[in-house]
């Protein structure tokens, strides 16, 4: 007797998004990144329904970070004030896939810099690395509303990520997006419908479907991260069942979420384990965590962290 | 929801007309409106006023092939003018051959000729079978459950992808005498149909059967429609051009978690694909 064909199979897929671009199609970028394609949940199906490799975005902050703990800080001391070198460090030597330039220095809240600061960033980071970039503002709808266009046109044709958009504030930032030919991420507070709603927006605003990646919201372990990931399961469930509404591919923000987890930072607690373990792997297992839910791009910080996460993905994705 | 457009239609008189004075732009205009409208499949019947069927058939499969890539739903109770649709189809997006009882008085073989039709049209081609024998369609819930067995059971035995069924329980106009049991009888077969195989055969229905003769035919309709999709249904022939059916119908597949609610979702439902 044969054995019976137990693996579901669905009608839909994720779609496919191209992040950067080479010479031949207007940009400078040396490679560029295709995400997304699956076919099925992870672990699910065949060979084939797996869809692209998950990668990896590398933070880069565009001012030198203040509230880094140690450990996080030390493995980039020497260029946390050059966003330029910080980028090529991530790729050249920590396998960065992707680096996610994140545009904190410009909240009024924080540095308050302004337009021709994140500006110059965006060009030194251009020039410093080959690989294609995520964009990504401070969270303030005002700042980021100024600043955001001025980035966008700067990375003309380089065929970013640039984000966030949300149901509140989406209009400026989809209409330069679409006029500077970046692809755009949608953001959602870790609620499925509003997910749905803004890229009904953008799409109504001539902003094609497949250049939008979701971003849901990141809860890392043990704070929120099972909303997190049955969010992440349900969009990939949608995705597969053929509702073009969520068919995008995901981006997640492991890096930030893990390292405000005070399991991540704190020194003083011998029970916990060494301080220099605990970080890391707090955001390597946040990252397993939601891989196994279906996200496509991942924003991380420490090496150590992503060298677990990058051999965990070559491993699983590699093998199938 | 997959959505099988139902007017072509050699019953609706400009269909008819069109088709007796080779009139394309009837024809083409309604298979894009009907397209933009959400359908899936575009049902194509023509009628029983054409002189010759077949050839009938094969001017409105052509005609609509012209300009239209939507997949198309042969609707004929006669073998051979489906036969005569399938020559010129394009099967590669996929088709309907719409339909076949489990048997007939004099043609005990009539649902193995239409899975053999569609095996040679291709495995994207489907298949709509009534819940209907020699002894006519069933007034009960038993047999109309007992007939789709059969018929999910031989799909199985002949290797035939129950996935490629789409299991009609036939709806009866609810203004005939004694006919009003029917529609509850229908809900309560569906709710066993779906067991029958996993995954579950498709079930559709010819909906505006239903309100044959009837006053609030819009009505009845829609209500029936999202009653049917609380009990599993996800295909149907209907008027897709009709905005009050489409839109009960999604809110009916929002509030049985088919569809992700966001408060754009009528407004998507018809580009959203189906659940």
């Amino acid at each position: 007797m044969s054995v019976p064909e137990v693996a579901e199979s669905f009608t839909g897929e994720v779609s496919r998004v191209t992040l950067g671009a080479t010479k031949d199609s207007g940009g400078t970028r040396t490679s560029t990144v295709t995400v997304g394609g699956a076919r099925n949940m992870v672990y699910g199906g065949s060979r084939q329904d797996t869809g692209e490799k998950p990668v990896i975005a590398m933070d880069v902050l565009d001012s030198e970070p203040q509230d880094w703990p140690q450990v996080l800080a030390e493995p980039y001391k020497d260029v946390l004030d050059k966003p330029g070198e910080w980028a090529k460090k991530c790729v050249d030597e920590l396998g960065a896939d992707l680096i996610c330039l994140k545009f904190e220095g410009i909240h009024p809240d924080k540095a308050n810099k302004d337009a021709s600061h994140a500006v110059k960033v965006t060009e030194e980071v251009l020039k410093a690395v080959g690989v294609p970039l995520v964009l990504w503002g401070c969270g303030n709808d005002e700042k980021d509303n100024q600043v955001m266009p001025k980035v966008s046109e700067a990375a003309k044709g380089e065929n970013c990520l640039i984000g966030t958009v949300t149901e509140d504030n989406y209009k400026a930032l989809t209409a330069i997006a679409l006029a500077d030919g970046h692809n755009l991420i949608t953001e959602a507070p870790l609620d499925i419908n509003i997910a749905k709603q803004v890229n009904i927006l953008a799409s109504d605003m001539g902003f094609p479907l497949k250049r939008i990646v979701t971003f849901q919201a990141t809860g890392a372990l043990g704070y929120g991260i099972e909303y997190a990931y049955s969010i992440q399961e349900r969009q990939r469930l949608a995705a597969l069942g053929g509702d073009k509404m969520m068919t995008m591919p995901v981006i997640c923000d492991v890096g930030y979420e893990s390292w405000r987890a005070k399991e991540a930072q704190l020194a003083d607690a011998p029970g916990w384990g060494a301080v220099q373990d605990r970080g890391p792997m707090w955001e390597a297992a946040t990252a397993i965590c939601l891989l196994q839910a279906g996200v496509d791009i991942i924003r991380m910080r420490h090496p150590r962290a992503v060298a677990t996460v990058k051999n965990f993905i070559n491993q699983i994705w590699s093998s199938q | 929801m997959i959505l099988i457009a139902e007017r072509i239609n050699g019953m609706f008189t400009n269909v008819k007309e069109a088709i007796a004075q080779k009139d394309k732009k009837v024809i083409q205009e309604l298979a894009k409106k009907q397209t933009e409208a959400g359908a899936a499949y575009l049902d194509v019947n023509v009628g029983t006023a054409a002189a010759d069927q077949e050839a009938a058939m094969q001017w409105l499969v052509e005609t609509i092939q012209e300009t239209c890539s939507t997949p198309l739903s042969l609707d004929s109770q006669k073998p051979n003018v489906i036969a005569a649709g399938l020559k010129v189809i394009n099967a590669e997006n996929g088709l309907i051959l719409n339909s076949a009882p489990l048997n007939r008085k004099n043609d005990e073989e009539i649902l193995d000729k239409y899975m053999e039709m569609a095996n040679q049209a291709g495995p994207k081609a489907n298949i709509i079978t009534l819940t209907m024998d020699k002894n006519g369609v069933p007034q009960d819930i038993d047999t109309r459950v007992a007939i789709a067995a059969e018929i999910v059971q031989k799909a199985m035995e002949k290797g035939f992808d129950t996935q490629r069924l789409f299991i009609d329980p036939i709806v009866l106009p609810v203004k005939v005498p004694n006919a009003q049991v029917q529609p509850s009888s229908m809900l309560a077969a569906m709710d066993q149909i779906r067991y029958l195989a996993d995954p579950p055969p498709h079930m559709t229905i010819g909906l505006s059967n239903l309100s044959q003769g009837a006053t609030e035919r819009c009505l009845i309709n829609r209500v029936f429609l999202a009653m049917a999709v609380s009990h599993g249904l996800d295909s149907a022939i209907v008027d897709v051009l009709e905005e009050k059916l489409i839109n009960a119908l999604a809110t009916a597949e929002m509030l049985m978690n088919k569809q992700i609610y966001s408060d754009s979702f009528l407004k998507v439902y018809k580009t959203a694909g189906k659940a």
